[in-house]
């Protein structure tokens, strides 16, 4: 696997008058890989599906592609094509031309070009809608349109700018799940670009964490999850308490007046460091045998679980639990040391 | 002549259709339950009926009677014949006209011939010229795009009668250019007084009006649509055939349509830059009425140009339904 590196992007900035969107971005995606560059707006995760699409150009850095640099080819001279936000479906064109469109440029037969468009409408389930026109179709059928008119030309690398950003949250999890089954199926490799924690948990082989023109964190979606970097990232993925604490020494920390035992060390004694517990990580136990004591301060119902605030001493508990407590009752909270996660404090970005 | 003065059953006409008018705003009125739009509408519709509707009554009424208010089509066939009227007194006075070398006069139908040659270039030569100016204004890359399109806007707010003056001075036997070409040690040329002056002065004119409806569908439309034609395998060329040009044609149409319909019916840019060797069908209409003081004849010439105008604005609208490419005038 680590060899097959299909894309490889070197030390890559862009800036837009004077306004750095990426600064030093060094990325490489292996064949046949889902990676999910994720990140809020502006992080410059369009910017760089762009530059690999040919969009944009980087101001410094390379972009290689199968041990070649492709960086100052155009667009249409990659063997990549593009998933765009809102389709960018041709509007004069009826489903099975705009599909074809591609194909046609490549000169390809009559019949050949009948058969792989046919193909492609039945692998994202709209067979038979090759005579209707784009602006009868629904958000959803249309994505699916635009998703074979790049795949149909069987590109190495399909680039997806937050495809499902338009649709509503019930198809967006079936298109989901679909895109995923169709990268699977085809052998693709996919870059797919959005600011959908949820989506690029459920989809990726490897998360790319992006924040103001950084990668804070590349790894897969559960190391990501369980070992966020900073605050930043475990904040983003995932609902978590982030508390101010110290290390005691290694394997134990102290947060909101209590120490816990852990399992990261390294870090020094009385280093300052965040400390991350995801709430359904929490353990409500007896006020007596609880590392810390709180008070319920809210219920929320939220179908699986109750979500509940405790406020202990200064500091505020998100948890997350199917045994519910009322209100105003007294709890004790415990977390196995495994569930504790430690990282260090964020520095402030000094692209910002 | 008492050609000012409307016959009693004239105004008895323009009566009834205020009349008609006002029973269907009223009708309009008590089915949305009185209080509705309509209200806001009606000093537009008054305007509308005070200066498009009741003109264009008068102008049907002139071209379908003779000078003392009788109904006649002879008005159409001095339009076909310019000699119609001499040729009809002759015979009355028992000449036969063919003897006398008199044929049938082909100045109205050679003028509007001319008009609709002169148009057409015109038209042919906004595209050419406006199309790539619209293009490169609509271009996101260029950052200089918004101060051209205000560059266009500007000459528009002049009185056109004052740039086609302007016109006159640059291009006189005595003017800038000819001074120009004399200081450089070429001769003078003649410049103005010809057909090329007056297409010069049309398609200064009405430039913009091609040029703005494809600005403007050029500049609403998506341009992920071009990118998208490029990830796809299409060059800078292949992008624009395949996708921009066909999506704006909407906008060319509309700009066709905008330049051609005022370009046929163009006056006092001949008459200006022309001299007297070019007549156009605006200025034959104005001469018919002020000159020949004919408004039965002149009547009767407008009538011809606006059916020709009406089915222009029919052909726009079959290809372009929503109107989107002249919004933006």
């Amino acid at each position: 696997m680590e060899e097959q590196r299909l894309i490889t992007l070197e030390n890559i900035s862009k800036a837009y008058d004077g306004v750095t969107v990426l600064s030093n971005i060094n990325l490489y995606i292996r064949k046949k890989e889902f990676v999910t560059l994720l990140g809020p707006s502006g992080c410059g995760k369009t910017t760089t599906l762009r530059i690999i699409g040919g969009f944009e150009t980087a101001d410094s850095g390379r972009v290689m592609f199968d041990g070649k640099d492709i960086s100052a080819l155009p667009p249409y001279k990659r063997r990549v094509n593009t998933v765009f936000q809102k389709y960018a479906l041709f509007p004069h064109l009826n489903v099975k031309d705009n599909i074809a469109f591609g194909l046609k440029l490549k000169k390809t037969p009559k019949d050949e070009i009948d058969k792989k468009v046919d193909k492609m409408l039945d692998l994202v389930n709209l067979s038979g809608y090759g005579k209707r026109s784009v602006d009868s179709l629904s958000g959803g059928q249309q994505q699916r349109i635009a998703i074979a008119r790049a795949l149909v030309n069987e590109p190495e690398v399909l680039l997806l700018d937050e495809p499902l950003g338009a649709l509503d949250l019930k198809l967006r999890k079936e298109m989901q799940l679909e895109i995923k089954d169709m990268q699977q199926r085809l052998g693709i490799t996919f870059l797919y670009v959005t600011h959908d924690q949820e989506e690029a948990l459920t989809m990726s082989d490897t998360i790319v964490v992006m924040r103001g023109g950084h990668i804070l964190q590349i790894g897969t979606p559960k190391s990501i999850y369980d070992e966020p970097k900073n605050a930043f990232v475990a904040n983003f993925i995932g609902e978590s308490n982030i508390f101010p604490g110290t290390m005691v020494r290694d394997e134990l920390v102290h947060f909101c007046g209590a120490d816990f035992p852990c399992v990261d060390a390294g870090f020094g004694d009385d280093a300052p460091v965040d400390v991350v517990v995801r709430p359904e990580d929490v353990l409500l136990v007896g006020e007596d045998v609880g590392q810390v004591t709180g008070t319920i301060r809210s219920v929320l119902f939220k179908g699986v679980h109750y979500e509940m605030m405790i406020d202990a001493g200064h500091s505020t508990w998100k948890v997350h639990s199917t045994s519910m407590q009322p209100v105003g009752s007294r709890v004790g909270l415990s977390v196995v040391p495994f569930n504790i996660h430690i990282m260090n404090p964020m520095k402030e970005e000094k692209a910002e | 002549m008492n050609n000012l003065q409307v016959p009693a059953w004239g105004i008895w006409v323009m009566l009834a259709g205020l009349m008609v008018f006002i029973v269907l705003l009223v009708v309009y009125f008590k089915r949305n339950h009185g209080l509705k739009r309509p209200i806001f509408a009606s000093p537009y519709t008054l305007w509308m009926v005070v200066f498009t509707i009741v003109p264009c009554l008068l102008i049907g009424y002139y071209a379908f009677t003779d000078i003392n208010g009788a109904f006649t089509l002879d008005n159409f066939k001095n339009f076909w014949d310019s000699n119609y009227d001499m040729n009809k007194e002759l015979i009355a006075m028992g000449f036969n006209p063919a003897d006398m070398g008199f044929s049938r006069g082909t100045v109205n139908v050679d003028t509007l011939v001319y008009s609709l040659w002169m148009a057409f270039l015109c038209t042919v030569i906004c595209l050419i010229l406006g199309y790539p100016a619209a293009h490169i204004m609509a271009d996101r890359e260029f950052k200089l795009g918004p101060t051209l399109v205000i560059l266009f806007v500007i000459p528009m707010w002049m009185n056109f009668l004052l740039r086609t003056i302007a016109w006159m001075s640059l291009l006189e036997d005595n003017g800038l250019i000819n001074s120009l070409l004399e200081w450089l040690g070429f001769g003078k040329v003649q410049l103005m007084y010809n057909s090329g002056a007056v297409l010069l002065g049309m398609v200064y004119n009405y430039l913009p009006f091609m040029v703005f409806p494809i600005y403007n569908v050029l500049n609403k439309m998506d341009y992920k649509l071009s990118e998208a034609a490029m990830d796809l395998g299409c060059d800078k060329w292949k992008t624009f055939y395949k996708v921009t040009l066909p999506l704006s044609l909407p906008g060319v149409v509309s700009g066709i349509t905008m330049v051609f319909m005022p370009a046929v019916t163009t006056f006092f840019i001949p008459r200006m830059l022309g001299g007297g060797n070019t007549e156009m069908f605006g200025d034959l209409i104005e001469r018919t009425f002020l000159t020949a003081n004919n408004w039965n004849v002149g009547s009767a010439l407008s009538m011809i140009m606006m059916v020709l105008i009406l089915l222009s604005l029919g052909l726009l609208r079959k290809v372009d339904p929503e109107g989107e490419g002249g919004s933006m005038i």
